[in-house]
């Protein structure tokens, strides 16, 4: 080719990065990686080799860690975390600014290294992933600065455990570095064992931007390695990006750790397109949403929903736009796809896309030619994809999205909803009315208003349902690598087993209390009960033993009452007032009960008694306070950070403090607009099933609180294991908190545990905002706006 | 022969755009109008990334500036232009590059030219006459250029007239007020007898899209003038404080499309004002062959309203031959 004949063709020519810098870089190390750990490069060991996918050809060797390896970088990280916590904020901020200000000066390095690792783009690690990480270090360097006017009442958790995947390997570990780091934590990272070059620049440019030795600390290693960091005692808390798969092991193995747990994992995230929109906005929206990174995204929009009278139109426009998609190897600036991670990626990706085929989905596949050499696939979409195929709710992890049609917004909204995952969503639509109620029916952590795949560090990122939890980005974030202080000092909890009655005394009046399910009481579906026992050894009556049924039939009833999450927080906030006066108007009842259960003293039933109302008061009063925030990411728009319900929540409530307890846990739950499966304490549940008729009596609607009495760790282990429970709260034993924690990996249900320590539920830091983050999931929704 | 006739481009010429090009219109649909959405966000974020997306360096950047000089309308329109003024312009445009670069490049074989030389109607016979056997066409601004507010009798007068002097096309401005009142009736109306006046003259309509604000009365905008026969869309008269930008380039290259999608019909695109450096340049070629593909990379469907883009192409060509940067002086004044 020739000036001419380009002037004939006005074709484009391949145009491509230096990449001479980055090899030297890798020559510098003599193409051998050890680890990065306690400020130094360890001699590199046994491991493997990390490819270019754009050529298949290897850029280096790199270390696999070993437990001897992790146990040092743990340790590193331990010593190093108490100076650095001590640090003032300031302090610590000058550090992160520095490690942002050392990635600024780098930058293209950093973004040719992992084009070439990842295969990737370089206009997309140049000009949307390196940014970004920067931006994140520069974000939360404030929060150091911030943090103890901020969180004064949070402590750093220590040492975190961080596993990271491959498909952003630099943007992820910025994620997971910035927060810990700047909150006053240490950190032993794994970067993927497909992507660990940019890690390992970081962790040199971290040393000579002069982070203190130990406080990042670098061990490369595939996924075993990965299971020594997590499963390590001296880790505090893990936070995992990866497979929802690999998420659920890390649940089971750190169940009853004691570990703090953030899990970003998998999608199937809805593209929602309606019949008002920008029709080629949104077609470029899928280009961002598919085919950015090959489609390699946890958020991307792999589930086309079109409007159906646009749906022709749509993907007639769709099909000429894919056509004219560039692939090519990842230094070229003239592409928008580069080759997808490696080999067996490709033939998974291959394999769903064939079979789906099979089934009947109508291929559209961009016509190009590939360079030789490296693992690419082409873009595509697969059209009228059937509903039951795999490729239709499988996370396929490629650049390949499946498109379905809707009739209304309602069935849009059942259509994105039908998943497993809840990571994000995007929305398309002209009319603000529409694409905001969507975003608010939407079950996902992230809803993109007309764009997708936007991100800023100032705006929570993460899922919900079996897309895992946590948020990683703002102030929402903090939170997640961070202790309340008050429960520091919590003492192991003190057993309270039910006691044995003393001889046989039959009752002339019945009195078994029921269980209490969708607003009626019910008896329990294995027709046993068992005797309440006084503290006096006397039999106070019966309640009920509950089994697995009644379980089910309290979650279905729990399921039925969706509208109290829709009910306005005014009309929930009155309703909580409302239980609390009726409990007042009893008070005296409720504390000779409380002391004919536990034998306390009068003053201290009657307490307990006063502080349930006044607790039931302070929901109510947070009911309609508890608000989202604005965040002013660096867009014209706005992202609206809202806390919503989680949904489902069964409670296996504390054994000590009867009604306290009860009313601690419930109270948050049912403000929020959670609805509640709850289980009493054990050894004194009469409390609970004496507030029936208070719930009767004070408008709660039927199934938002229902309550099954029985073994708190026989109900605990069926609400664990339920797949329609969205979260799980258990205060008990460690026995009870491990096998909740280890259950709940199902279907990666959010869990709430004291893990066998006791709050003190007279405290005030037994209310309020520490708990209604338990109770609520932050959603972000992004409405750039302009005319 | 008249020597008028011999002034008009020869029809076996590339820049010439053939009839089979123009474009009738049809029958205004309000509905389709009314139907018109566009996302400003999204547009921008698309035509941000666009650069990143396609880089074109080397021989192809070369052959792309080159491309882009026979896709300028050389244009020339302030209250200070004079017959001479015009007549240096009209030789620039017929040898717009330096032989001896085109030749470095390969390209000295070529007739390269610019795609058509843009005045005022009282200089369209003197630059009819300067052009004389280049093929170079002439363009005339018209209808009360720039705010398009004097009556509308005359502004189909002023058509006629440079027309009659010679101009083979005429860039017409719409009434905004149509626009910004939804009176699309009217501007369907107007837009027709604009049309009519001109006769085998091609009209671009001038939307003034400074003036229309939104991207929706852009797009709006666009599709009525092509309704009503507009055989180009323009955007700015370069006398409104924002011109050409690549969002407003989107919406109206994506009109085109849809147009044609309907009527089979390719209407041209001219954005103007704005693009004064050859890497904009460079970006708007690439826009035109994302999303409108290849055949609007030619000066029949493809013009640039500009009249310092041509000093920084021949800087940037003289840059790839020599390897040093090169300076205005070193290239023959327009």
């Amino acid at each position: 080719m020739n000036v001419a004949s380009f002037f004939d063709s006005m074709d484009y020519a391949p145009s491509n990065e230096d990449d001479s810098a980055a090899r030297a870089w890798l020559a510098s190390y003599h193409n051998r990686f050890g680890h990065f750990i306690a400020g130094r490069f360890t001699d590199p060991g046994d491991g493997f080799d990390t490819v270019e996918p754009a050529t298949g050809k290897v850029l280096a060797r790199i270390s696999e860690g070993t437990q001897g390896d992790v146990d040092s970088a743990v340790t590193a990280a331990r010593k190093a975390q108490k100076a650095w916590a001590a640090l003032p904020g300031h302090e610590r901020a000058l550090k992160l600014y520095a490690l942002a200000r050392i990635i600024q000066r780098n930058a293209r390095l950093i973004a040719v290294v992992e084009a070439l690792d990842n295969g990737k783009p370089i206009r997309e690690t140049r000009d949307i992933d390196i940014p970004l990480a920067a931006r994140h270090f520069y974000h939360h360097a404030g929060w150091a600065q911030l943090q103890d006017s901020q969180f004064p009442d949070h402590a750093p958790l220590g040492v975190i455990g961080q596993i990271i995947p491959w498909n952003f390997p630099f943007l992820m570990l910025s994620w997971k570095i910035a927060p810990a780091l700047a909150l006053g934590n240490a950190v032993v990272l794994k970067p993927a064992e497909a992507t660990p070059l940019s890690a390992l620049l970081f962790a040199e440019l971290a040393q000579a931007a002069g982070l203190p030795d130990g406080v990042l600390n670098i061990v490369t290693g595939a996924g075993d390695t990965g299971a020594l960091i997590a499963g390590h005692d001296g880790v505090d808390k893990v936070a995992f990006t990866g497979s929802t798969e690999v998420g659920r092991k890390i649940r089971q193995m750190t169940a009853g750790s004691g570990k703090s747990l953030t899990l970003e994992l998998g999608g199937k995230s809805p593209f929602v397109v309606f019949e008002d929109a920008d029709l080629d906005a949104a077609v470029e929206g899928v280009v961002d949403a598919i085919w950015f990174n090959q489609g390699q995204v946890c958020c991307a929009g792999s589930r086309i929903l079109v409007q159906e009278g646009v749906a022709r139109d749509f993907h007639t426009r769709l099909a000429a736009r894919i056509q004219g998609l560039r692939i090519g190897t990842s230094l070229d600036k003239t592409i928008d796809m580069g080759a997808v991670i490696d080999a067996d990626q490709r033939a998974r990706i291959a394999g769903m896309v064939d079979r789906a085929v099979a089934e009947g989905a109508e291929l559209v596949q961009a016509d190009m030619e590939m360079p030789d050499g490296g693992t690419f696939y082409p873009p595509t979409v697969l059209c009228n994809v059937p509903a039951t195929c795999e490729a239709a709710t499988e996370e396929i992890f490629g650049p390949v999205a499946v498109s379905m049609t809707f009739r209304t917004p309602d069935e849009a909204l059942q259509l994105a909803n039908h998943s497993r995952y809840g990571l994000a969503a995007s929305i398309w639509s002209e009319d603000i009315n529409q694409a905001l109620e969507i975003a608010a029916g939407v079950e996902a952590g992230i809803v993109w208003v007309n764009c997708t795949n936007v991100m800023d560090a100032g705006v929570g990122f993460g899922g919900v349902k079996e897309s895992g939890f946590g948020r990683e980005g703002g102030r929402e974030g903090c939170y997640d690598y961070l202790r309340p202080r008050a429960f520091d000092k919590a003492p192991v909890r003190k057993v309270i087993t039910p006691a044995k009655p003393k001889g046989f005394a039959p009752q002339t009046v019945d009195r078994t209390a029921k269980l209490f399910i969708g607003g009626k009481q019910a008896r329990p579906d294995g027709n046993h009960s068992a005797p309440v026992i006084g503290a006096d050894g006397q039999i106070l009556g019966e309640v009920g033993v509950g089994n697995r049924k009644d379980i089910r039939n309290a979650v279905e009833a729990a399921r039925a009452a969706a509208s109290w999450g829709g009910k306005s927080q005014h009309n929930r906030a009155q309703i909580l007032y409302y239980l609390g006066e009726n409990l007042s108007a009893r008070a005296d009842e409720f504390a000779a009960r409380l002391r004919d259960m536990t034998g306390v003293k009068a003053d201290k039933a009657r307490a307990e008694v006063a502080a349930s109302v006044a607790r039931l008061f302070t929901y109510g009063a947070w009911a309609d306070k508890y608000e989202g925030v604005v965040h002013m990411p660096p867009m014209r728009g706005l992202a609206l950070a809202v806390p919503e319900a989680i949904g489902v929540v069964g409670v296996i409530c504390p054994p000590e403090a009867p009604l306290l307890g009860f009313v601690s846990t419930v109270a948050p739950l049912i403000a929020t607009g959670n609805r509640v499966v709850a289980v009493p304490s054990e050894a004194h549940p009469l409390s609970v099933t004496d507030f029936y008729q208070v719930a009767e009596t004070s408008d709660l609607p039927a199934g938002v609180l229902n309550i099954v009495t029985g073994d708190g760790l026989a109900l605990g282990k069926e609400l664990a294991k339920h797949n329609d429970v969205n979260a799980l709260w258990a205060f008990g034993t460690a026995e009870l908190g491990e096998t909740v924690e280890r259950l709940s990996a199902g279907n990666l249900k959010r869990t709430f545990t004291d893990n066998g320590r006791a709050w003190d539920w007279t405290a005030p830091t037994a209310e309020g905002e520490t708990f209604l983050r338990q109770a609520t999931q932050v959603k972000n929704i992004w409405v750039p706006y302009g005319a | 022969m008249p020597d008028a006739a011999l002034s008009r481009p020869s029809a076996s010429l590339t820049v010439q755009p053939s009839d089979a090009h123009r474009n009738t219109g049809m029958p205004l649909d309000l509905a389709l109008i009314e139907a018109v959405r566009v996302n400003r966000s999204a547009s921008e974020r698309r035509t941000a990334a666009l650069p990143g997306r396609r880089a074109v360096k080397g021989d192809a950047q070369s052959a792309w500036l080159l491309k882009a000089v026979t896709c300028i309308d050389l244009t020339t329109l302030n209250g200070d232009d004079t017959e001479g003024r015009v007549r240096r312009l009209c030789a620039k445009a017929a040898r717009p590059v330096r032989p001896d670069l085109l030749a470095a490049l390969g390209m000295g074989d070529r007739r390269i030219t610019t795609g058509a030389v843009c005045v005022y109607h009282r200089f369209v016979a003197t630059a009819v006459d300067a052009l004389k056997g280049t093929g170079i066409p002439v363009a005339a601004v018209s209808t009360g250029f720039p705010a398009g507010l004097s009556p509308h009798a005359t502004k189909l007068a002023e058509i006629e007239a440079s027309v009659a002097d010679g101009a083979a096309e005429i860039d017409i401005v719409i009434t905004r007020e149509h626009v910004l009142t939804g009176n699309w009736e009217a501007l369907y109306r107007e837009m027709q007898e604009y049309r009519a006046a001109c006769g085998d003259a091609h009209v671009k309509a001038i939307l003034a899209t400074g003036d229309l604000k939104t991207l929706r009365n852009v797009a709006k905008a666009s599709l009525v003038c092509m309704m009503a026969g507009a055989d180009f869309i323009k955007t700015s008269t370069g006398k409104e404080s924002v011109n050409a930008t690549l969002p407003v380039s989107l919406t109206m290259v994506r009109a085109i499309r849809q147009y044609q999608a309907m009527t089979g019909v390719k209407v041209g695109y001219k954005p103007a004002g704005g693009v004064s450096k050859a890497k904009d340049v460079l970006t708007y070629f690439a826009l035109m062959k994302e999303e409108l593909g290849r055949e609007w990379l030619e000066p029949d469907l493809f013009r640039i309203g500009a009249s310092s883009l041509l000093a920084d192409i021949e800087r940037q060509l003289e840059h790839r031959v020599t390897g040093a940067y090169s300076a205005h002086n070193r290239h023959p004044i327009g």
